[in-house]
């Protein structure tokens, strides 16, 4: 276990927010190892920058691996709620790990904090006060996708994702606000590496652009394998293919790809220059939407830290409703949900300074709030 | 749905099922000989395919990559052999699971220690890049041609080495009678080695071709085990023959499967049940196809023991 006290500023923190601290424990579970470990060390070490930027003294992180299993996470969390006693939890990435805690543990009256998981019962009918969500809701980065395929004058669109039900959500985010005709809708296995037969019925379907949500190693397979085809047609995907963990390892074949992002890092602000900055300097490589988030996280709580004190559960939890902390995305707010409304960006896959990454080049949506807060009955 | 397109997608599937033989040889000829169970095969690759991916990234060469990769997983299956695997010869096939098992992990972790988490950049070279015209198929990637015939060169040179060298003479002796191979004073220690290297090898060049296709990263060899696995159950377990036609066969009932299939079931139903019904169908096809082949024929199409 890995624990993280950091030192500094104590007296200017304490001047500065005006109430008498107890100090924060936070428990993080995140994925360290195995597969989609970059997400979660990604995660965590934009967490850990915000709080040594902030030289946060009074916060106590404690950090477990769930090595992207349920049962661990599951477990994770009782040890941290009944034995370490936290006041908050956070870090969890996949959407399936993230129902097998979060329920029980808001029900239990701790707080949890998604830097990433955004599954759509939790924003919709099984919404809790005590659980907010600082990066998106699972749709999010699909409906933009879909609504910049429209703008874009995009007509026969073919789309493809794994058969699992965050695949499919995928699927039906983007063609929520999609408004052209379908070229074809194809579900991959899970896992599958080898994409010649979907790249031929792509060519063969006459399309005049490709959608797809293929997360990790699939996407690198897939966009490779594209890449080799000859097929011209342009692709589209949400962030999570094109991040900055696995950009290196497409290398350039991924150029000129358009991807949906709630955050870049060429966003003009002081908080993101100085987070992007701190992260090169800190761990020595560029971040990716995961560090923004887990970055974000942080600074949310710090800044609910400022207003209350922990241990007066309606007070902290009404300040961290306020969001009233310096987002790197831009302006940031939540909704009647506790989930955001944001912004959300296209970016270009680019070639800079040898490096390939992501540059801006439009917003998909304004303030855009997911489909599910309807059924939340918070206000 | 024209007859190019459904050439392209047999072609498809035959280089899918290719790939598939260079795992699944070198693993029933480690089970035909040994009599070993090793589910580290797939680690072997993942070895060929990070050796390969950091000699092209030093050296800018892919066929230095290649050779390097080929050469790095022999000398793994070498090592192994010599320091684990060999002790496993005379136990049950659960020892060897677990005992192989565990290299995986070890493997894996080890593999993560030194190059750590993120997925290697490895690209296909510059003089395979690109696309030809084949009779019916507009645009085909070179690489993928590529692959089918290294993999049929080396079916054609494993099946040479076996039926027409001295070494393949004593492997075969070794597989219908160990003891008696021993006794007419055939070195077992050094044969068994060379021939876990070989499939090694084998398991090597496999990763490093598929790896500059898909991704290289840890964990990169578990799925294809798993096919492979079912490739020499079908093919009948120790068989080279069987390997090849068992993979053939299971690359074009996948490929085929999970493109035609949703298409079929939209005659009956409408698109978006067909969709899914069609891709949860079609992920099943092998091992539907598995346990028909096995209800005819319990132990594989061409059983080496027989």
């Amino acid at each position: 276990m890995k624990k993280f006290v950091s030192a500094g500023v104590a007296a200017l923190l304490c001047c500065t927010a005006g109430v008498a601290q107890a100090g924060v424990k936070i428990g993080m579970i995140t994925t360290l190892s195995g597969g989609g470990s970059t997400l979660g060390i990604d995660v965590r070490d934009g967490f850990e920058l915000a709080l040594k930027q902030a030289g946060a003294s009074d916060v106590e992180l404690l950090v477990e691996d769930d090595a992207r299993k349920p049962d661990v996470a599951k477990k994770l969390a009782d040890k941290f709620i009944q034995k370490d006693k936290v006041d908050i939890l956070t870090g969890i990435i996949w959407s399936n790990l993230a129902m097998a805690v979060v329920p029980a543990a808001t029900r239990k009256g701790t707080l949890y904090i998604s830097p990433n998981a955004g599954p759509s019962a939790l924003a919709g009918k099984a919404c809790h006060e005590n659980y907010f969500n600082v990066a998106w809701q699972n749709d999010n980065l699909h409906e933009a996708m879909g609504s910049h395929a429209t703008k874009a004058g995009y007509k026969k669109t073919f789309i493809l994702a794994p058969n699992y039900p965050a695949g499919t959500d995928a699927l039906k985010g983007f063609k929520r606000m999609y408004k052209g005709e379908l070229a074809g809708e194809l579900f991959t296995k899970l896992g599958q590496d080898d994409y010649a037969a979907e790249i031929a019925q792509i060519r063969a379907s006459g399309a005049d652009s490709v959608f797809f949500f293929l997360p990790g190693g699939m996407g690198i397979s897939f966009m490779k394998q594209y890449a080799q085809s000859g097929v011209e047609v342009p692709v589209m995907g949400p962030a999570f293919s094109f991040s900055q963990d696995i950009l290196p390892a497409i290398g350039e074949a991924a150029l000129g790809v358009a991807n949906s992002s709630q955050w870049g890092k060429d966003i003009e602000s002081e908080v993101n220059a100085r987070f992007v900055e701190g992260f090169k300097e800190a761990y020595g490589r560029l971040p990716s939407l995961y560090a923004s988030q887990g970055y974000d996280a942080a600074n949310l709580i710090l800044s609910a830290m400022k207003k209350a004190d922990v241990s007066d559960k309606d007070a902290f939890r009404a300040a961290l409703k306020k969001a009233d902390f310096a987002s790197v995305r831009g302006d940031f707010k939540f909704g009647n949900n506790n989930h955001p409304i944001q912004d959300i960006y296209v970016r270009e896959v680019v070639k800079e300074e040898g490096q390939v990454t992501n540059k801006i080049i439009g917003v998909a949506i304004k303030d855009h709030q997911d489909v599910y807060a309807s059924n939340c009955r918070m206000n | 749905m024209t007859a190019a397109l459904i050439f392209e997608q047999i072609l498809n599937g035959l280089q899918f099922g290719l790939t598939l033989f260079l795992m699944a040889a070198g693993l029933t000829l480690v089970f035909g000989v040994m009599g070993l169970i090793n589910l580290a095969h797939g680690s072997l690759y993942m070895v060929g395919a990070f050796c390969c991916a950091w000699i092209t990234q030093q050296t800018g060469s892919f066929w230095l990559g290649l050779g390097g990769g080929v050469l790095g997983a022999a000398a793994a299956g070498a090592l192994i052999e010599m320091l684990v695997i060999r002790r496993l010869y005379d136990r049950d096939h659960l020892d060897q699971v677990l005992a192989t098992f565990a290299l995986i992990l070890i493997f894996s972790e080890g593999t993560r220690m030194v190059f750590g988490s993120m997925p290697l950049y490895l690209n296909i070279p510059e003089a395979l890049s690109g696309t030809v015209a084949l009779p019916g198929v507009e645009a085909y990637p070179i690489y993928r041609l590529f692959i089918i015939l290294a993999a049929l060169a080396v079916a054609v040179l494993l099946y040479l080495l076996i039926s027409k060298t001295r070494l393949g003479m004593r492997i075969r002796a070794g597989e219908s009678d160990r003891e008696m191979i021993a006794a007419l004073g055939v070195d077992i220690k050094t044969l068994y080695t060379i021939v876990f290297a070989l499939g090694a090898a084998i398991a090597g060049l496999s990763g490093t071709l598929v790896g500059a296709l898909r991704s290289v990263q840890v964990g990169m060899g578990e799925p294809v085990l798993i096919l492979a696995f079912v490739v020499i159950v079908i093919g009948g377990i120790g068989s080279i023959k069987g390997a090849l036609i068992g993979s053939i066969l299971i690359g074009l009932v996948d490929t085929l499967g999970r493109i035609f299939l949703p298409i079929i079931l939209k005659v009956f139903m409408e698109n978006a049940s067909a969709n899914s019904i069609g891709a949860a169908l079609s992920s099943m096809l092998i091992y539907l196809m598995m346990a028909g082949i096995l209800a005819v024929k319990p132990k594989g199409l061409f059983n080496a023991a027989n």
